[in-house]
């Protein structure tokens, strides 16, 4: 029968191009971070050092609640996050190794958390993304709570359900505390038409739909280095002056305690936080900064130190409050 | 003379031996199917009372509500009435190469619903909501109407329909009370796949901007640990598929559709489109063009941007490979996993059927994290060495997909005469030798069809794959979707393409077989 014969074929056909599937050797990294930075870390790093190393992909927090499943029976080596709430999550289950000096000395003190339980990798800011055409640095909202008076309805977006704008929220509660922030999430909710995505809110605020949207700067960079479909008639405005929209997000990196491989695992993580890593943040096209001590970040990026964002640690950031207060005020 | 299939006793008032083992297999994997929704109760069960009602009767809550039945009512009849009418004008009229425009018809199936509204959304950002949203699910999932009615139409017997003729009726009154009645079971099957993937379809309406259960409860998921919040979600959606499914249940009945009489019926003779031709070859263009020609065009100029450079054939071909083979293993289990409860729904009708059949069901209408999540928590706690194994992605697979399985089957094996069955048993064959060698044998051709329609659906799965899967994984879908969501469009486009290319000669093959299921 036909259908039978090219059934068999077409697993025969699978099977034979099936790879190897991962081996009980080298490390396991669970990575939310862009797939392509990290597959160029491992890559240059089993060059280097010949280990082996695996990834498996997923979002913040869609992993850090799976390795919280997982418990101490994670296969996980290492965890790469693109913002920390994720990893704090998984820091406060006591799941992650803490961290020796020769790592954590790579890193400024103000890009990673006081405990030393992980470290950053990388960052991104803050910025709002505006139309060209509509808007101009007089009509520009000064703070990122000016967005929550009423003349800003119907004209700027976001998209709450992501993890990068938790964070920024996250950041709001830290400066600005429950009430305040409270209050802004649910102006928010009647001022500001949701999206999905920060590449969709980029593309609206292309489109002259809203005349801005609260993302991180890389989606911009990153539009503008390929087909700039979602960003030719945006540009990016940097709150600056310590404001909760000057935040800075930290991606962050650790080593689970429970791994097996757990000098190995350290090793990649002193590798991506040095010179060699660092720099493929400098060269490569994620556009994320570098914050390795000392180490330039891309040279299309405004220098991160001229950011101003305000200063917090990390671990400051409450990802199940700002969960909380966001469904309260219905964004969730 | 063929007797009035109409008028033949309903299935539910005789009983059918050998039904026994059936049942004990299909409630086995009903059992099976139920871990999510157990997963579900446990989790919103240690929130507390107080808390759940919180939860569940907010403002939100509503609106999502709201949102979901209004994607149904409109959705629901435009994709009948385009897959009924699709289906007529490619099978019962002179059109000319109705073959190519059938193949047409089918082939948005090969199109994962997500690439469809990222295309859409990327040639027209302003196309969203409501609107984009109906827009892009029937595009995407007509087809699952399209494909079972006109497998039917070619097979109806054109006998009834002469006779109605003869009595008087207009062509109008004949399509309307003697060939709908008959088109009534494929109806119902196309009817509620599309039903249950409005539920439980995530990237589409996510890049359509439109909330529905399922996209809020990803979000939920995506913010907390364990949270109460998306289990209780997922526990109204469960609800709103029990709705679902008893409209469906009551709508279908369980007359008996084998046709009966002897000799073979002869083909109808297509009707003359005659000045209505103009009209039907715009609409088929129109659908033609809209479902697949956007899409393309879009593919195809970010494929032009990138140049040679994307093609990075190791990774691909290693994604091409691993999507093949779980999809296929999906296509295998779940037509298996389904056949005890397709053959009790046809042979054995009843209220346990009901409630089985419903278990068998639900999980379709779930979004695939709970799903994925509900196999995580149990398999690191109870069967560590399945976590991340292929077995735990297939089973997952099979859950998720069950509905695609159970319906084409149902259909097909509904067109086996149970006398032949009996025949075979009276000779002296066992029951489920009889079922095996006799039903499954003349229902080959489904079985092989809900194969293929499983595979289709596993290649384009993105949740649970990234879940489940073992470690070092990529399929097409998931390769699509990291480099989506980090701009690279350029690189993310071949992904896209083999997955339409690998999925299209499948629905051909698809089309070959549901005709092939009903004896064409």
């Amino acid at each position: 029968m036909t259908f039978r014969r090219s059934l068999l074929a077409g697993i025969m056909l699978a099977a034979s191009v099936l790879p190897a599937m991962a081996e009980d050797e080298g490390i396991l990294v669970y990575n939310a971070q862009h797939e392509t930075l990290t597959q160029a870390w491992a890559d240059a790093f089993t060059k280097q050092t010949g280990i082996k190393v695996t990834l498996r992909q997923g979002s913040d927090l869609e992993v850090g609640n799976q390795i919280l499943q997982e418990g101490a029976n994670s296969p996980a080596d290492v965890f790469l996050t693109e913002n920390s709430p994720a990893m704090a999550l998984v820091d406060n289950a006591g799941l992650l190794e803490p961290l020796p000096a020769d790592i954590l000395d790579q890193v400024p003190a103000e890009y990673r958390p006081a405990n030393g339980h992980w470290t950053g990798i990388a960052a991104r800011s803050t910025v709002f993304a505006y139309n060209t055409a509509k808007l101009n640095p007089e009509t520009l909202p000064k703070s990122l709570l000016d967005l929550a008076d009423s003349a800003w309805k119907g004209r700027w977006t976001a998209s709450p359900g992501g993890a990068d704008f938790q964070a920024i929220v996250g950041a709001l509660l830290a400066l600005k505390g429950e009430e305040a922030t409270s209050a802004w999430l649910k102006a928010m909710k009647d001022n500001v038409t949701p999206v999905r995505g920060n590449r969709t809110a980029m593309a609206a605020v292309n489109k002259g739909e809203f005349e801005g949207a609260v993302i991180y700067h890389y989606y911009w960079f990153g539009d503008q280095a390929g087909t700039k479909e979602n960003s030719a008639n945006v540009g990016l405005h940097y709150f600056k002056n310590e404001d909760p929209g000057a935040f800075v997000s930290i991606s962050g990196g650790g080593v689970l305690a429970s791994s097996k491989h757990k000098d190995q695992a350290l090793a990649f993580l002193k590798w991506v936080t040095g010179k060699a890593g660092q720099a493929e943040l400098r060269d490569g096209s994620s556009f994320e900064y570098a914050i390795g001590v000392g180490e330039a970040a891309n040279p299309a990026l405004p220098p991160l130190a001229d950011l101003q964002a305000p200063k917090l640690d990390p671990t400051q950031l409450d990802s199940a409050k700002v969960t909380a207060l966001m469904t309260a005020a219905g964004l969730l | 003379m063929t007797e009035a299939v109409e008028h033949s006793v309903p299935l539910s008032s005789r009983r059918v031996t050998g039904s026994g083992l059936a049942m004990v297999a299909a409630t086995l994997i009903a059992l099976v199917s139920l871990i999510p929704l157990g997963f579900i109760v446990m989790v919103a069960a240690g929130s507390g009372w107080d808390e759940t009602v919180r939860l569940v009767f907010r403002p939100k809550v509503g609106e999502l509500l709201l949102n979901t039945l209004w994607l149904e009512l409109i959705t629901l009849p435009l994709s009948i009435v385009l897959g009924v009418t699709l289906a007529w004008l490619t099978e019962r009229t002179d059109l000319r190469g109705a073959g190519l425009w059938a193949g047409l018809m089918v082939a948005p199936l090969g199109v994962p619903a997500f690439v469809q509204s990222y295309a859409w959304s990327s040639a027209f950002p302003s196309f969203h909501g409501l609107a984009g949203a109906v827009a892009i699910a029937l595009i995407s999932y007509f087809p699952f109407v399209y494909l079972p009615v006109a497998a039917q139409l070619r097979r109806l017997d054109p006998a009834l329909e002469d006779n109605a003729a003869s009595l008087g009726l207009r062509p109008l009154a004949v399509f309307m009370r003697v060939v709908l009645p008959q088109l009534r079971l494929s109806i119902c099957a196309g009817a509620l796949l599309v039903g249950l993937h409005l539920l439980g379809e995530y990237g589409l309406f996510v890049l359509m901007r439109y909330d529905t259960f399922a996209t809020a409860i990803v979000d939920q998921f995506q913010s907390v640990y364990d949270g109460p919040a998306a289990n209780l979600l997922g526990g109204v959606l469960v609800l709103c598929c029990v709705v679902l499914l008893g409209g469906e249940a009551v709508l279908r009945g369980d007359r008996r559709y084998a046709r009966i009489g002897s000799g073979s019926a002869r083909r109808a003779v297509p009707a003359p489109l005659g000045h209505w031709l103009v009209p039907s070859l715009l609409l088929l263009t129109a659908v033609a063009a809209v479902a697949l020609g956007v899409t393309f065009v879009t593919l195809g100029r970010w494929l032009w941007f990138g140049g040679a450079a994307v093609w990075k054939l190791d990774q691909i071909g290693a994604a091409l490979g691993q999507t093949a083979l779980y999809a296929l293993l999906a296509g295998l289990v779940a037509t298996a996993l389904a056949m005890p409860m397709a053959w009790i729904a046809v042979r054995s009708p009843g209220r346990w059927q009901r409630l089985l059949e419903a278990g068998h069901l639900y999980v379709g209408a779930l979004p695939g994290i709970i799903v994925a999540l509900a196999l995580v928590a149990i398999t690191v706690r109870v069967a560590l060495p399945l976590y991340q194994t292929v077995a735990t992605l297939v089973v997952a697979y099979a859950l998720i997909f069950l509905p695609r399985a159970l319906t084409g089957l149902r259909s097909s094996i509904a067109q086996v005469p149970v006398e032949l069955e009996r025949a075979a048993m009276n000779l002296g064959r066992s029951p489920v030798a009889s079922v095996w060698q006799v039903t499954m044998r003349l229902a080959f051709p489904g079985i092989a069809a809900s194969i293929l329609m499983v595979a289709l659906g596993a290649a384009n799965e993105l949740t649970a794959t990234l879940m489940l899967a073992p470690n070092g994984t990529r399929t097409l879908a998931t390769k699509f979707w990291a480099l989506t969501s980090e701009l690279d469009y350029a690189a993310a486009a071949p992904y896209a393409v083999l997955l339409i290319v690998v999925s299209m000669p499948l629905t051909l093959l698809l089309r070959r077989q549901s005709n092939r299921a009903i004896g064409q």
